[in-house]
């Protein structure tokens, strides 16, 4: 065990972390932040997504000692002063899940996207986010939610 | 190591656990309405209870607080499938209050009613109409109320926004009435509930209830939950199915700082201060299993049909099977026949929260937190397992990460309950994905015969349905056939099986539908006018109408590799018919389904946009089963415990989805969480057919035998 500082949602954090802790593990058992998700601990479903330099990463294949010094993002740290992101309104908006679990990952590899294509098409969205699964099938709000948040929404 | 002291088994009580001074510490003063079966109900109403335990005849509660908010509680869950909106839109229906004053307690076995539990498409139905019913008698209840304390003739008062209003101009609020009081009512009458035509909150788009906390991550999940002095625990297990431990070596796991090593009979878990330091005690353990020799994969099918079970085999669960007219003068009668046989995998629920529960003793009561579809069910399995009376334990479900029929047990409650015990403090323990993979339950595979014959003209003469091991839903046919033999066979099996969304309506309609494309082949009939000649039912004819015109049936100009196809039936009180439209290259062996058109009938619609929601949701639910998802298993153990190899519905996978509502005003509001799975996987069957000539009957399709056909 050894205490480090990570950069966590623009504050420098503390925690205690085993040499090869998992980020994922760091966040949601030694900061508390468990927005992020554990669905799978093997890089396959996109629901310990969070932001490393504002770039996707599968936190749970993400050794914690890598993130030091770097900015991490969590769901946790998108909304401002109470108002929701873009992002998170527009799944709130267009209700795009069901049972949520995998929400806070896919929010974050969205935001992840239209930093860089802010009106992605149908097949930018599919190739980005095919890494997030949704086991309860709303694939097809999300991509609206996408559209809606990137501003190509109805 | 510690050893599990055997008791004597007491005998379980049944009962609701929270006595009136208990709820009241709950929920504060106010009204408290409880709704009771009219058989129980012995006391003139608004007599109180009948004692302080007699509660467990009352099916539901309400509770009115001085501010006009109103609590509710039932022992229904949320899993996503949106009845914390729904049944509270419901409420506010009958009650005249705003959505945003409801709030609804679910699934918390201390504080509210007995439930069976969250599954079989019941919630609507069943608690939806029961928390009408006293929703309209508080309504009424106040009403009086008001009246009285006016001395105001009743009929001139009327209930809106969570007010009493007279014509004379008076006004109360639903809180102001009850005076800071603490009353209860109970309620056993039959009030008339407001036709559907009528409703305002109920029938809309209404949002989730509580949708933000989950585009915040701020919902607490089961895994999400921290107790004080909480430890992490781990169980180790066997290295196939059916193994008992023969030797284990835990010293160098005990030898690790703050770790323990739970062993009782064949469970071993440890415990830790925290999931690395758990995992690498777990790592640690040396156990030596001794595991019998198991059916595999290849031989499941033969194994199936070989193996009936001893008792019970045939029938519906035990009842005799469903016998009209006699199929041999059926199938004389005949002038095309066909036959053919169908099989199911094993496939995994796989919800994206996997099993996880905190266990929490305080003396000789336990509290658990766990996502269970029937917290009542897993309270009794708590009890059973640690000797303890039924008001000893509480079982919580905070809104879970989904389950598809995949969470009925307590298994991680048990596990983690047992490693609290042993460890004197909470213990969290979350499942891994390989855990929930392989220690879970899976819907059953099957095997399904039919025979079958019509006349010339289309009409069916006989039908014979023979459905081993996966199971009786939906096994009955929804078409006119003079002559019918339909059995379910129960069997020997080879892996823990257990509920799926919609049971085995999914692999009975699949060969169904399947089939009665053949039948239409073989009478050179359009597939959708062979099933209308055959259906008189107006519900299921609207169904198929409506997609296929929706779809465009028969329209449709014929182009290389294109496919039509489409499938329907009902169950569960809800009717669909579904239209895929597919692409397939014949030398990859690939299917591609473009566009999936489904039309679905559950009575009058309670939420729009969540049924919307769920029926899309299980269209891409079920491109998984139709598809590719299959479990893999050889002598006891798993070969695929990992979603990269076992494949679920990706964004790829996803085809243009119009989904198609018929909302009936006149017709009780039926589930809707299982039955729209049920059509696609025939659909896209009956498509590929169109396609390529080749006939596929399993599901997983095996979309590879188009290469070489
Ligand atoms: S938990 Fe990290 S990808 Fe699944
Ligand atoms: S909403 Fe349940 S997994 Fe996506």
């Amino acid at each position: 065990m050894a205490t480090i500082t990570l950069l966590v949602n623009g504050s420098q954090l503390q925690a205690e972390a085993a040499a090869d802790e998992s980020l994922l593990s760091v966040l949601r058992n030694g900061l508390g932040l468990t927005g992020t998700k554990y669905g799978c601990g093997e890089g396959q479903c996109g629901a310990c997504t969070v932001l490393l330099d504002g770039k996707p990463v599968r936190s749970c294949r993400t050794p914690a000692a890598s993130a030091i010094g770097k900015k991490i993002s969590t769901i946790e740290g998108l909304s401002r002063n109470g108002s929701l992101h873009p992002v998170q309104q527009a799944f709130l908006d267009e209700e795009a899940f069901q049972c949520g679990y995998c929400t806070p990952g896919m929010i974050m590899s969205a935001v992840a996207l239209l930093q860089n294509t802010p009106n992605p098409t149908d097949e930018q969205i599919v190739q980005h986010m095919n890494g997030n699964i949704c086991r309860c099938g709303t694939y097809p709000r999300v991509m609206a939610a996408i559209h809606k948040a990137g501003g190509k929404g109805k | 190591m510690t050893e599990l002291e055997q008791h004597e088994i007491e005998r379980l009580q049944y009962g609701f656990a929270v006595s009136r001074r208990d709820l009241f510490k709950f929920v504060g003063a106010g009204l408290v309405v409880g709704l009771c079966a009219p058989k129980a109900f012995t006391q003139e109403s608004g007599a109180g209870f009948r004692g302080e335990s007699a509660s467990q005849d009352v099916d539901s509660w309400l509770h009115i607080a001085p501010d006009s908010k109103i609590t509710v509680f039932t022992g229904k869950v949320e899993m996503g499938q949106n009845i914390r909106t729904s049944l509270a839109q419901q409420v506010a229906e009958e009650l005249r209050a705003p959505l945003n004053s409801i709030t609804m307690v679910m699934g918390d076995t201390a504080l509210t009613p007995f439930d069976m539990g969250t599954f079989g498409s019941r919630s609507t139905p069943q608690m939806g109409s029961q928390l009408r019913k006293m929703a309209a008698s508080a309504r009424e209840l106040l009403l009086d109320m008001a009246a009285r304390k006016w001395q105001e003739d009743r009929s001139k008062l009327s209930a809106d926004n969570a007010t009493i209003i007279s014509q004379s101009g008076k006004k109360i609020g639903y809180g102001e009435l009850t005076g800071g009081q603490k009353l209860v009512k109970l309620i056993a009458q039959d009030p008339s509930l407001t036709p559907a035509t009528q409703w305002h909150v109920a029938g809309t788009a209404a949002t989730k209830v509580d949708g933000a906390a989950f585009v915040t991550g701020s919902h607490q999940y089961t895994s999400d939950i921290a107790r004080l002095q909480m430890l992490t625990g781990k169980v180790l297990r066997p290295n196939a199915f059916n193994a008992t431990l023969v030797s284990l070596d835990s010293r160098a796991a005990e030898a690790l700082p703050n770790v323990r090593v739970i062993r009782d009979g064949n469970f071993v878990g440890v415990v830790a201060p925290d999931s690395e330091q758990a995992q690498k005690a777990l790592s640690l353990l040396q156990a030596q299993w001794n595991a019998p020799a198991q059916p595999s994969e290849t031989e499941l099918f033969d194994y199936l049909k070989k193996n009936p079970e001893a008792e019970g085999g045939g029938g519906f669960g035990g009842r005799s099977a469903h016998i009209v007219g006699s199929i041999e003068t059926g199938m004389s009668s005949a002038t095309k026949t066909a036959s053919g046989t169908y099989t199911v995998a094993y496939i995994a629920h796989a919800p994206l929260e996997p099993r996880a529960a905190v266990a929490e003793w305080t003396e000789d009561r336990l509290t658990v937190w766990t996502g269970t579809q029937r917290p009542f069910a897993v309270r009794e399995e708590l009890a059973s397992a640690f000797h303890l009376s039924l008001d000893h334990v509480r079982v919580i479900v905070p809104d879970t990460g989904s389950a598809y029929g995949g969470k009925h047990t307590g298994d991680a409650a048990v596990e983690a309950a047992r490693l609290a015990k042993a460890a004197g403090r909470p213990v969290k323990l979350v499942w891994t994905r390989e855990e929930e993979f392989t220690w879970a339950y899976f819907r059953p595979a099957g095997v399904i015969e039919i025979k079958s014959g019509a006349k010339n003209d289309g009409t069916l003469a006989a039908w014979e349905f023979h459905n081993y091991n996966s199971g009786p839903a939906a096994i009955q046919t929804p078409y006119n056939v003079p002559h019918q033999k339909i059995e379910f066979h129960a069997t020997k099996y080879p892996l823990r099986q257990g509920s799926y969304r919609g049971l085995a309506g999914t692999a009975n309609h699949f060969a169904r539908e399947s089939h009665m494309d053949e039948l239409a082949q073989a009478l050179h009939m359009d597939p959708l006018q062979f099933r209308l000649k055959n259906i008189t039912d107006p519900r299921l004819r609207a169904v198929f109408e409506t997609a296929a015109a929706k779809f465009g049936w028969g329209k449709q100009r014929a182009r290389a590799n294109h496919g039509f196809g489409l499938a329907g039936g009902f169950e569960k009180g809800g009717y669909f018919a579904t239209c895929a439209e597919v692409t397939v290259d014949r030398n990859a062996g690939e299917v591609k389904i473009v566009r999936v058109v489904e039309a679905f009938d559950c009575g009058a619609v309670i939420n729009p946009n969540g049924l919307r929601n769920q029926i899309s949701g299980a269209i891409v639910q079920g491109i998984g089963g139709a598809m590719f998802e299959t479990v893999h298993f050889v002598n006891g153990r798993i070969l695929n415990p990992h979603f990269r190899d076992y494949r679920v519905p990706r964004f790829r996978d996803v085809p243009q989805i119009e989904v198609e509502l018929i909302d009936r005003k006149d017709a009780p509001s039926m589930g809707a969480g299982e039955t729209p799975i049920m059509g696609l996987a025939p659909a896209v069957g009956n498509a590929i057919f169109h396609a390529t000539g080749v006939r596929l009957r399993s599901m997983p399709l095996e979309t590879k035998k188009l290469a070489s056909k």
